[in-house]
């Protein structure tokens, strides 16, 4: 372990706002990535799903 | 001795939609945890454990998430230009619907090393951006991957999205050897490269193996999030056939339980 406290770990030797910035925004993208197809995924179904209903209504 | 034919049956089902997508279904919780697993290992120890630059201080540690984007940014694009020749040679489909699903990763992996570069940049260099070959190349990339997704929705036709794609995606990879060389035919302020085949790195192993996972994890993470998008593009290409008829039914007979 490099830090003697979490406000060290947080404070990354006066470099805390650099480094949070940059994997915060690491995390965006990468969860981006994932919610994108997902949401996608879930349009699409839904829309199947609705065609479906329309096609089979009584 | 009896020469026996080469066996192309694998990279005839490879290109077969319904074969790839029961195949891609089966490794995506394998992915998936794989990615989780590497990424978890690699931050931890990059950030808690990892020691600091000795000029850098702690923002060095930007490195774990830097190196993997700019890798996989320019992974991703040799990929994309290697199912383009696939696409145009052999016709297969299904390589261009991986080069239209691997380019909006990649474009969102070249921002990341963009903005990563930019803000360790500041603290390192004392400047957000330079007009660097390195960086100018990479910006160039991004262009290109946004010109790749671009020309694929401008065109309607399938088969010409397709061929228009793939040429681009072919053209462009001579930015690859410009980007990978910049730092070596210019002179710039961007270091070189961490990882060589040749040569041992330049830090300490505490310093580069939590590199190799993070590394690792984000190429895992490309196959991860490239599957997704694959198969539900596969969905909806092959919506007339039978077996897309099934799989949407089963999909949504699964979701109407739940």
């Amino acid at each position: 372990m490099m830090f003697a406290s979490w406000s060290e770990f947080f404070a990354m030797g006066h470099h805390g706002l650099y480094v949070w910035s940059a994997y915060g925004l690491c995390a965006l993208v990468l969860g981006v990535n994932v919610l994108g197809p997902w949401r996608a995924r879930r349009r699409y179904l839904q829309a199947e799903a609705r065609r479906w209903r329309q096609e089979n209504r009584p | 001795m009896k020469k026996r034919p080469l066996d192309w049956a694998w990279f005839h089902r490879l290109g077969s939609p319904k074969w790839f997508y029961g195949f891609s279904g089966r490794c995506l919780p394998w992915l998936c945890g794989t990615t989780v697993l590497l990424l978890a290992i690699g931050v931890v120890w990059g950030l808690l454990f990892a020691p600091p630059d000795y000029q850098q201080g702690h923002s060095f540690r930007i490195i774990y998430i830097h190196v993997p984007a700019a890798m996989l940014a320019q992974s991703a694009y040799v990929l994309m230009a290697v199912a383009g020749v696939v696409g145009l040679v052999w016709k297969m489909k299904i390589a261009d619907v991986l080069l239209q699903c691997a380019a909006p990763v990649g474009a969102t992996m070249t921002a990341l090393a963009l903005a990563t570069g930019a803000i360790w940049g500041k603290p390192t260099w004392g400047s957000w951006w330079v007009w660097d070959a390195r960086l100018t190349s990479m910006l160039i990339l991004l262009f290109l991957y946004l010109g790749v997704i671009a020309l694929g929705s401008a065109i309607g036709n399938r088969d010409s999205a397709a061929k228009a794609r793939a040429v681009l995606a072919i053209v462009g990879v001579i930015n690859i050897p410009i980007i990978k060389y910049s730092v070596e035919w210019w002179n710039t302020l961007h270091q070189g490269a961490t990882f060589t085949l040749t040569e041992k790195p330049a830090m300490p192993a505490e310093m580069w193996l939590p590199l190799l996972f993070t590394g690792l994890g984000f190429y895992a993470f490309f196959g991860l999030v490239l599957l997704l998008r694959m198969r539900l593009e596969l969905l909806k290409r092959e919506a007339r056939s039978r077996w897309v008829q099934d799989e949407v039914a089963a999909l949504l007979a699964r979701g109407a339980r739940q």
